[in-house]
This record gives C-alpha cells, sequence and structure tokens, in this order.
C-alpha cells in the first residue's frame, strides 16, 4: 500500500463519523453501539462474519433504513436522519454489490438515469453522449462507446461503469460492498488498483469483503464488528491473519446445540463424482444414518448449489447420487423425494413455501400421493398427519386452514420441516435453517435436527453461520470455489481451521504466509 | 386433540385478529362471486314479474352453459397463473370441425369425439409450448387464438356448415327431467371440476404451482405434467362448448366464440379468480359467469341499453380485481 495515509488519532478529521449507533429489527439487535470513522485519504476495511451487522451499518450510512440512536455527523455537520437521497447529497456514494445496471439499457443511458439530460422532457442525445464520456474516462473506459448495451459487458467492466456512475455524483465517500464477488483474480486485482487511486485522490473509502487478502492489501485501517457490536477499530497493520479471523470470531459457543447422543450407522446418502456444469472438478460425500453433516464455506463457494444438485433441483452432469444404495435418477426433484431426500430451502419464501395455501395444505403437499387413494386426498389421513408433525414441532397458529403467509419465520420453517417429516425423508438437506429465525426457535430447530439424526435420518446443514454448522455437525465439509476443500470431524474442527479452508486466499500471501494451510486441504494440523 | 388445545390456547390468546384471518380464508378461496350472485337475482326478482319464470330461467341457461363451461377450463389455467386466450378460437374450430364431420356422414358421437379431440390438440400445443419451452401463456394461447381461428376460416371459407341433423341439435336444445340439457352439463363440469380441486392430488398440484412453481417443484410437484394437462383441460371445455354451441345453433359458423375468452376470464375474475394464481374455485367461476349472464338477462328484461350492461360488467370486473388486492394487501399486513 502507498506511504500515503498518516496516522492520525482516531479523534481527529473524520470526514465521516458514526457515535453510538444502534437499530434493531424487532427482537433482534443488528447494531448495538457501533462508532465509526471515515477518513478522507484512507481506505476503512469492515470486518466480521455474516450476520455481524456490515450490511445495517452500511445502510445506516446510505439512509436506506434509519437508525435507532446514535450520532450520524458527515463534515462535522450532524445529518440527522438522511433519506437516500440526503445522504448523496452529502457525499456518500455506495456501490452495490448486486449491481444496480440496468441490463437491456446503454451504459450512457444507465450512467446518467435519473438525471438524463434533456430540455422540456425530450432528451439531449449529444449532451448524454458527451457526459457519460467524461464519466467513462474518470474509470479509463474512454474506449467504450457510451451506446453499447450494459447485457454486453463482462462483469468487471459492468463494475467500472457502477462506479462510474457512483463517481459521477461527485462523492467524497465511496462504499464498495462486496465489490469482487463476480470477479476472477486479474480483476480483483485491477479494481483493488482503482480503488487506491481513488483513495489517493482524497476520498474516503468504506472496504467490505469477505475475503481477509484484499482487506490486507488494500486497507489502511480497519473496525471489526461481531453480533452487531464494536470490537475494535485499529490500522490495519496491526492485524495478520489469523488475528483478523480470532478478533472476527472471538465468541464461544453456546450451548443452544443438542447434545449428541447419537449412534452413526450405515451409508444412507453416498455422491460419488458430482460434477456441475461450470465447475471444474467433482464433489464425492457420504452421509450416515444418525449423522449430521455441516457444510461451511463462504458466500459463493457453491454450498447451497451442491445441494439443489443433488437434490436434482439443478442441472448435473456427471457423478452418482445414492439414497440407501439406491440409484437417485438426477435432474428431478420429483425423482428426489420418491427416494427419499428432503430439502428446506435458504429462501423460504422464493424456494419452499407456497404462501397463498393453508398451513395444512403446504405441509402436506409432498405427501399427496400416498395418503389418496384413486388422486383423491383422503382429508381425515391429511388432518391426523399434519396433527402429528405439526403438532409435534409446537407451532404457533390459531388453526391450520390459515396462510402459510401470515407465519413468522420461525413457524414457517416448521411447517416446511413438517412437509419433510410427514414424507418420511432419509435424509434431509438444511439450508440456512436458521435464517431469519429468532433465537427461541432457533434451539428449537436445533433440537429438532437433533432428535431427526437420533432417529437414524441422515442430516446435512448448510450454514453461514459458523457457530451454528460446528454446534451441530458431527463432521464438517469446508467449500472453496464448488468443491471440497477439506472435512474436518466436529472435534478437531475450530472456526479459525474452517475459515483458513474457505479462504480463497488459502495459499501464502506476503502478510500471512506462515499460518496458512494448504491448499489441498484435510491435513489441518495445527 | 389434548395437542390442539395446547397449540390453539396461546395463540387465540396472543393474537386473535389471526381468527378473522382464518375465516376469511375459509371463504375467499370461492364463494366471493355466489354472494353478489344472489343479491343480483334477489334484485331483479323484485324488480322484474318476469325474471323468476321457468321459461326465463331455461332461457338464462342455455344462454350461461356455454360460456360458464368453457370459464370453467380457463379457470383452471388462472389457477397456475396461466391465461388461455385461445379458448373462443378453439371453440369454433371445434363447433366447424364436428359439423363438417357429420355432414360428411360420420356418425354423431364419433363427429363430437372430432371436434373434442381438436380441443385437445390445441390444449397439448399450448401446455407443452408453456410447460417445456417455457414460453409466456399470454403469448402462446394469443399464437393459437389466431391460429385456430385462421384455420377454421380457412377450411369452412368463411361459411357456415349445416344444416345439421334433429339427433345432433336435440343434444343442446333438449331437456331432461324439466331442465335444460345445456344446464346439466354445466352443472356437471361444474361439479366435477370443484371436487377435482378439492379433492384430488391434481387439485391441490394445481393451486400449488399457481402458488410458486419453484417451491412446487423443489416439494416434488410434477410441474410440467400438471401444467400440459391444465391446458388440455381448457382446450377440451373449450372444444366441449364449441359442439354445444354448433348443435344448439343447428350449424357450424366459423366466426363463433369470438370474444368468449374474454367473457370466460372476466367470469373467472369475477367469481374471485386472481390473474396471479391459487386462488378461485369452480362454483366461483361458475357463479361469475351466472352474475354476467344474469345482468344481461335482467337487463334486456328491464330494458336497459345493451351498452350500459357493458360499461356496468366492466365496472364489476373492476370491483372484483380491487376487492381480491385490498384482501391481499390486509393479509400481507397482517403477516408482517
Amino acid at each position: 500500500m502507498s506511504a500515503g495515509a498518516p496516522e492520525r488519532s482516531p479523534a481527529g478529521e473524520a470526514f465521516v463519523s458514526l457515535r453510538g449507533v444502534s437499530k434493531a429489527y424487532g427482537p433482534i439487535q443488528a447494531l448495538a453501539d457501533v462508532d465509526l470513522d471515515l477518513r478522507l485519504g484512507e481506505v476503512h476495511c469492515l470486518a466480521g462474519e455474516n450476520g455481524a451487522g456490515k450490511s445495517t451499518l452500511i445502510k445506516v450510512l446510505t439512509g436506506a433504513i434509519r437508525r435507532d440512536t446514535g450520532e450520524y455527523t458527515v463534515d462535522g455537520e450532524p445529518l440527522g436522519s438522511p433519506t437516500p437521497a440526503e445522504a448523496r447529497a452529502a457525499g456518500i456514494g455506495v456501490v452495490y454489490q448486486e449491481l444496480s445496471l440496468f441490463p437491456d439499457m446503454s451504459i450512457e443511458e444507465n450512467l446518467l438515469m435519473g438525471r438524463l439530460p434533456a430540455r422540456r422532457g425530450v432528451t439531449r442525445p449529444r449532451e448524454l453522449r458527451q457526459r457519460a464520456r467524461e464519466m467513462l474516462a474518470r474509470v479509463d473506459l474512454e474506449h467504450l462507446d457510451p451506446a453499447t448495451p450494459v447485457s454486453q459487458l463482462s462483469l468487471a467492466v459492468r463494475q467500472l461503469v457502477e462506479i462510474a456512475k457512483v463517481l459521477g455524483q461527485d462523492p467524497r465517500v465511496l462504499i464498495f460492498d462486496e465489490p469482487t464477488t463476480a470477479l476472477s483474480e486479474n480483476e480483483t486485482a485491477a479494481l483493488l488498483d482503482r480503488i487506491k487511486e481513488l483513495r489517493d485522490e482524497g476520498h474516503a473509502i468504506m472496504y467490505v469483503s469477505h475475503h481477509l487478502e484484499e482487506m490486507f492489501a488494500i486497507g489502511d485501517r480497519v473496525t471489526i464488528l461481531r453480533d452487531g457490536k464494536f470490537v475494535t477499530s485499529a490500522p490495519m497493520r496491526d492485524f495478520d491473519h489469523d488475528s483478523l479471523i480470532a478478533t472476527m470470531v472471538g465468541r464461544k459457543i453456546e450451548s443452544l446445540y443438542p447434545a449428541g447422543k447419537r449412534t452413526i450407522g450405515a451409508p444412507r446418502l453416498v455422491v460419488r463424482g458430482l460434477r456441475r456444469p461450470g465447475v471444474e472438478g467433482t464433489v464425492d460425500f457420504t452421509v450416515h444414518s444418525g449423522e449430521i453433516l455441516g457444510i461451511a464455506g463462504l458466500l459463493g463457494s457453491g454450498r447451497s448449489e451442491l445441494l439443489q444438485a443433488v437434490f436434482g433441483a439443478d442441472p448435473v452432469s456427471g457423478g452418482t447420487v445414492e439414497v440407501d444404495g439406491q440409484r437417485v435418477r438426477p435432474g428431478s426433484p420429483r425423482n428426489a423425494v420418491r427416494a427419499g431426500l428432503g430439502l428446506l430451502t435458504e429462501d423460504r419464501k422464493a424456494l419452499g413455501l407456497l404462501l397463498e395455501l393453508s398451513i395444512r395444505e403446504n405441509a402436506s403437499i409432498a405427501n399427496l400421493p400416498q395418503i389418496s387413494r384413486f388422486y383423491t386426498v383422503n382429508r381425515r389421513r391429511e388432518n391426523a398427519i399434519v396433527d402429528k408433525y405439526l403438532g409435534g414441532l409446537r407451532l404457533r397458529a390459531a388453526s391450520w386452514e390459515q396462510p402459510a403467509s401470515s407465519l413468522s419465520g420461525g413457524n414457517q420453517q416448521k411447517v416446511l420441516l413438517a412437509r419433510w417429516l410427514a414424507t418420511h425423508a432419509k435424509v434431509l438437506f438444511f439450508d440456512e435453517p436458521t435464517k431469519g429465525v429468532d433465537v427461541g426457535a432457533k434451539s428449537e430447530i436445533y433440537q429438532v435436527i437433533g432428535d431427526l439424526a437420533a432417529d437414524g435420518l441422515g442430516v446435512v446443514v448448510v450454514s453461514s453461520y459458523l457457530p451454528e454448522v460446528l454446534g451441530l455437525a458431527d463432521r464438517v465439509l469446508v467449500m472453496r470455489e464448488g468443491l471440497v476443500a477439506g472435512e474436518l470431524t466436529a472435534a478437531e474442527a475450530t472456526e479459525e481451521q474452517v475459515l483458513h479452508l474457505a479462504s480463497p486466499g488459502a495459499t501464502p500471501t506476503s502478510r500471512v504466509g506462515d499460518l496458512a494451510p494448504s491448499a489441498g486441504g484435510t491435513d489441518v494440523a495445527h | 386433540m389434548s395437542r390442539t388445545d395446547t397449540v390453539d390456547a396461546p395463540a387465540a390468546a396472543k393474537t386473535p385478529e389471526e381468527r378473522v384471518l382464518t375465516f376469511g380464508d375459509i371463504f375467499g378461496r370461492d364463494a366471493g362471486g355466489i354472494i353478489v350472485l344472489l343479491v343480483v337475482f334477489g334484485a331483479l326478482t323484485l324488480a322484474s314479474d318476469q325474471f323468476l319464470t321457468s321459461a326465463n330461467l331455461a332461457n338464462l341457461a342455455r344462454q350461461v352453459a356455454i360460456v360458464g363451461i368453457i370459464a370453467i377450463g380457463q379457470l383452471l389455467v388462472i389457477l397456475t397463473a396461466g391465461i388461455d386466450l385461445s379458448v373462443g378460437s378453439v371453440l369454433g374450430l371445434a363447433g366447424c370441425v364436428t359439423a363438417e364431420l357429420i355432414v360428411h356422414g360420420v356418425p354423431i358421437p364419433l363427429a363430437i369425439l372430432g371436434g373434442l379431440l381438436t380441443g385437445v390438440v390445441c390444449g397439448l400445443v399450448n401446455g407443452i409450448l408453456v410447460a417445456y419451452a417455457q414460453l409466456p401463456a399470454f403469448i402462446v394461447t394469443l399464437g393459437m387464438l389466431g391460429i385456430a381461428r385462421g384455420v377454421v376460416l380457412v377450411f369452412t371459407d368463411a361459411a357456415t356448415i349445416g344444416p345439421l341433423p334433429n339427433g345432433f341439435t336435440t343434444i343442446a336444445n333438449g331437456t331432461l327431467l324439466g331442465l335444460p340439457n345445456l344446464l346439466w352439463l354445466f352443472a356437471a363440469v361444474t361439479v366435477v371440476t370443484a371436487f377435482v380441486l378439492r379433492r384430488t392430488t391434481f387439485g391441490r398440484y394445481v393451486y400449488a404451482i399457481g402458488s410458486n412453481p419453484e417451491s412446487a417443484r423443489l416439494a416434488g410437484v410434477p410441474v410440467r405434467t400438471v401444467l400440459v394437462t391444465v391446458y388440455v383441460i381448457s382446450g377440451t371445455l373449450a372444444a366441449l362448448g364449441g359442439v354445444l354451441l354448433a348443435s344448439r345453433l343447428g350449424g357450424g359458423n366459423p366466426t363463433a366464440g369470438i370474444g368468449y375468452e374474454l367473457n370466460a376470464i372476466a367470469a373467472c375474475v369475477i367469481g374471485g379468480a386472481s390473474l396471479f394464481g391459487a386462488k378461485g374455485g369452480a362454483f366461483g367461476a361458475a357463479a361469475g359467469a351466472l352474475i354476467v349472464a344474469t345482468l344481461n338477462n335482467g337487463g334486456n328484461l328491464l330494458n336497459v341499453n345493451a351498452f350500459y350492461l357493458q360499461i356496468i360488467i366492466g365496472l364489476l370486473i373492476l370491483v372484483a380485481v380491487f376487492f381480491d388486492q385490498w384482501q391481499g394487501r390486509l393479509a400481507g399486513g397482517r403477516a408482517g
């Protein structure tokens, strides 16, 4: 990093400053008493696990949400509770993780959307072209024809166009939220160089990423959040790879999780040589009766995609899946359900629930053939089954006839769980089972998962919340770039080891070389 | 039973408004239109002496039956969040195919079968394009609307086919136990469809797909098969309507059924179906068809200008959709 950014005392010269900011979503405290100082000419990294409150903090800065308490000043002026437009006017610009460009429109229209040059409602193409060119020049894209549709650009170029768009509003502060998720290594390096240039031009930069190497490559200072709380803010050079992870994690695993009194038996699910389109290499794994297999990995490491592929919901280009020794024909969730697989998806609303339908209908939908004769549903058996499985889950609802949309997240999860219990599934996949579920319902769901395994099911749990994976699982599979990077037993797995295996930069870098595990993986003996 | 107690009691104490929602849900799917229908019936009985006479009611039954039957098919498609714009054209095509076969000496039952098969084929093409090629239903069936109408105009040379023998025309014009045959058929189609929707796995799958096709797929629902079946049923019922219309008119009219798709959609919407899928029922759609027909019938009796009736029916559609949206927003607000 450049020699610029002289050391300053935390109290002085902050361009943007947050003091004691808190934000609660219902019972969940997303941010509690967090401080943040962004200085001009400095790259400030924000680190923390999933759910630590990083996105909430960004939303507070951009005015997307209203904070509950705390002060927000820009250039010494208190900002109150800004709307997104006011935050933008105060000089806060964000480059979003999901690109916010319109793919079917041209670059120039995208750059100036919302403030297209026009006279009496009629656009002025020449002025539009001229201003678009100037904006593109700021990110060295002057060779690009501003009339090109965005859909023809590579993701890296789109990212630059996005930056040009934000720069067009002359921000003093630039927030980058996971900007490299979709970029290759070279593109990432180029983007980081670009960000350094912006810093040297005197912008204050906030950089949020899961990739620790990027933070070390670019960061001048880092603020670490944990469970919504401010942990520390210090110069980046005070940390190395390990101490940063330790500070991010720094938590003891609560005894939310069921004690493991399970006997692990014969293999129930055997996946061999599973190959997915677009991923080089194959995946093998086995889940035994009575076993909980955890799958960990960073965002985009292909955890959910692996489950979807095994379940037949996504295409598979090779490999076999066997349940209790029976081959499952790939490519059809219907076959997977018949073979005894069940999948509780991460996005319950988009990929699980039938919101307009009643709780009863949601719970029985995967089981209808078994409770029907001559294609006619036997209502008595349906009600008996729903009573049996939903009743056992202590669902809080007035009636089974209530629409599923009227339930809270935890109760919706229970409905989906009952759906698969009713099918007598042999192997259950849980994708982020406690996402959006409050703490009380969480421990209930953990309990159920433990009971299911104790009953002899094979259980697979995917979670980006590491304590959950480590607390629940008997064995942990760590994924990286769509493949299994390593496997740890519950006894030996620590959060640090999992993070090391999961990080794309597990190959040695100048800072952390002596601490990184070998890229291949399973031999992480510390 | 003790289990239900433990489930119900705390929830009822904590959130009484959930009970209201439950109540609304039980009646929401089907019966909104039936109430409106009763009101219209009552009002017309008071307003006109001639309304509640057996002659007029038989007349009303004949007017409503054919649109009602295709509205039931349309309903199945709408429940999957699709739409079938081709029913009017398929109706015209099937009627003319049947008439043509009869004129060429094919036995009446076989000729009817031929007409119905036309509908099956049209529905199959629609369904495969929607379910497998994943084209938007609106576009696919709009194409079929043009194709089926064009085919019938080409092969009939735009001329009516007839006359048709008595053996065929008595089907739609005859009576059974004092009630028009058409009414019996309409009632049969409605009751069977209501049973299928409420009690069979297929019916449950139709609602599931309309609610969220991807969720349904992941729950093991055979989404494509169900979609194709739904379009085939819609095509077949449209063809049945075509056969009956040809029978009623005593000839195959190549322009029969123009605009019927809109009447069928209107009947479904007025009967409480949501174009976003998963909401509505067979009795609702039948009631919707009856409401439109009754308004037209009553308007005639009361000498209301037919153009005003169009305005009234248009308003009725808007009100029906407004209530659908409004209820949805209320439910959404509670859930959040």
